[in-house]
């Protein structure tokens, strides 16, 4: 079968969720061959393995993950040129999508990005996206190139199946041109112990209704109770409510989780855009005409002061 | 400081976005066009730079020939003159074809610095600025929450997934911002009197030296093979809170597993 590379999202050997999203449904197409950039390979092997890598390609090269995504699409490029692969697919994070098209450039080869789903039509890969919000759902195929596709966290649910992840060191001599922005200094915010907000299965946001940083304790305490992500509204962001990382809309992420649940938020388009795929959707607000009433499955009229504590002690008693 | 903003004309996101039912490409027709919010953002970070450093702001804007509102927003806020690239061969390109065709726009121009919205609002490929830092050889200074200016040195916070990498490079670089950089101005209406006169330059692929092969449908390397609208969502169940509307809403997630 022919291989397609998958490039691996992680933190230090730390194999992100939907890496292994990737991997499963690079099975489906053909062998998975794994690119693994950065230190942590040791810390990687197993997990990448246990998701269907036959081969893990190495680089460790520090100055691949000291500069901004040049590196990495020089890399790849080598790898494509190496190994012919069928196809290349990064996940849909912004620093992959601008991996996967600088790679476009060098390889000459067509890019499809924010994919839902992949299958093989014959020969040709074809992707789905969900575009303007979730209300339109289109098919595209690459017509140039070795097709590179983003797919988005979330689309695929992970399944594990063994395979060797047979590490194969590699290496590419970097142009000057993919060591013009040097990363001098990485600045983290404190994460927490909360799922990560684009491949959590559920999320719970809260929006110009929660009225204060300090009050989205109420929604983090429901959030906990879910084992789930905490998101935010651009409003509650831009009042320096909650940290921009966690902003779900046209602005910020784009979540598709099981469940979302959206406190104080009116649901205005430039939200939706960012959640409107999500599996089950639930809202709670004072304002009954507020938009975000037309996308629910079940929604409350009410103050979610009210009725988010007593949901969150309700879990509670339940468990 | 010599610095290009690129603008884009979308349609607007209130509005009930399609898809042109004969091409399968976004219909820009259908709705009213304006300025990509996020280019705002870079206009104003253009602005705000040379009130600093001095210089001159030109914007650059790409797109059919009656999508000139982004670029005279840009004059109205305060730009010093335009650059509009239009030609029928260019509709359907798709990001690569687009950045091909900016990339030879922003060669006749002199420039220390590119700025544009990190991503538009109807394709959100937000793929061309690294696409342009790639086919310029330039600096890639992406998702720039802050943008900093020294002499020929310039330093970003680029935002990442776990808060934000601190970059350096040197002068002339790509950057594309968010929209936590600033509060763009509102066009005073001076501002929007002085636009009328400001020189607007219009070019087409002749102007640029790029064949029509490789832009527009003909040189698009992806295309959409089918496209449907979604079925509606169908109507929820919406309940008023009289006292247990947060135990009442457990009941709903019980029902469905999640609790």
């Amino acid at each position: 079968m022919s291989e397609i590379l998958v490039l691996v999202e992680h933190t230090d050997g730390d194999v992100k969720k939907v890496t292994l999203e990737l991997l499963t449904k690079a099975r489906e197409l053909g062998t998975p061959g794994a690119v693994f950039v950065g230190s942590g390979f040791e810390k990687a092997k197993d997990k990448l393995g246990e998701y269907g890598a036959a081969k893990v390609y190495v680089a460790e090269d520090a100055a691949l993950t000291g500069f901004v995504v040049a590196p990495k699409a020089e890399l790849l490029a080598k790898l494509v040129a190496d190994v012919s692969p069928a196809a290349v697919l990064v996940a849909a994070t912004a620093e992959g999508k601008e991996v996967a098209g600088r790679l476009a450039v060098k390889t000459g080869s067509g890019i499809l990005t924010d994919a839902v789903d992949l299958k093989l039509d014959g020969d040709t890969f074809v992707a789905e996206q969900s575009i303007f919000g979730g209300s339109s759902v289109v098919h595209s195929a690459v017509t140039a190139g070795t097709p590179i596709v983003a797919m988005r966290p979330n689309a695929t649910p992970p399944a594990p199946e063994a395979a060797a992840a047979e590490r194969v060191d590699v290496a590419v001599e970097l142009s000057e041109s993919a060591k013009l922005a040097r990363i001098v200094e990485k600045v983290a915010v404190p994460k927490g112990d909360r799922p990560e907000l684009t491949e959590a299965a559920i999320v719970v946001s809260g929006g110009r209704g929660v009225g204060s940083a300090e009050k989205f304790s109420v929604i983090e305490a429901l959030a906990d109770q879910l084992g789930a992500a905490v998101g935010a509204s651009r409003a509650a962001v831009d009042s320096g409510w909650y940290p921009h990382q966690s902003q779900v809309g046209q602005t910020g992420k784009t979540v598709s989780p099981q469940l979302y649940v959206a406190a104080g938020i009116s649901g205005a388009i430039q939200h939706r855009a960012g959640m409107q795929t999500s599996k089950t959707i639930v809202a709670i607000n004072k304002d009954p005409e507020a938009p975000i009433f037309e996308l629910v499955d079940y929604g409350v009229v009410g103050d979610l002061f009210n009725v988010v504590p007593q949901a969150t002690e309700e879990i509670a008693k339940r468990k | 400081m010599k610095i290009v903003v690129l603008v884009k004309q979308v349609p607007d996101t209130a509005a009930d976005k399609r898809l042109d039912p004969d091409t399968l490409a976004v219909d820009r027709g259908a709705v009213d066009g304006l300025i990509n919010e996020m280019d705002e953002f870079a206009v104003e970070e253009a602005l705000q730079l040379v009130e600093k450093h001095g210089g001159e702001v030109t914007v650059v804007s790409m797109g059919p020939d009656d999508a000139t509102d982004a670029y005279k927003k840009a004059l109205q806020m305060g730009a010093d003159k335009a650059v509009f690239l239009t030609d029928e061969a260019l509709a359907g390109s798709d990001a690569l074809a687009t950045s091909e065709a900016l990339a030879k726009v922003l060669g006749t121009l002199e420039f220390d610095l590119v700025i544009l919205g990190s991503e538009a609002s109807d394709a959100r490929t937000s793929l061309v600025p690294a696409l342009l830092a790639e086919r310029l050889g330039l600096p890639q200074l992406t998702f720039a929450s802050k943008v900093e200016v020294d002499g020929s040195a310039i330093r970003v916070n680029r935002l990442t997934d776990y808060g934000h990498d601190v970059v350096e490079a040197s002068l002339p670089a790509v950057v594309s911002v968010v929209e936590k950089i600033n509060e763009p101005r509102y066009p005073s209406f001076k501002g929007i009197m002085a636009a009328k006169k400001k020189p607007v330059e219009t070019l087409d692929l002749a102007g640029i030296g790029l064949e029509a092969a490789n832009v527009g449908w003909a040189g698009s390397r992806s295309k959409v093979v089918d496209a449907t609208v979604a079925p509606p969502r169908a109507k929820g169940t919406i309940v008023t809170d009289e006292g247990n509307g947060g135990t009442e809403l457990v009941e709903f997630l019980a029902s469905k597993k999640f609790v």
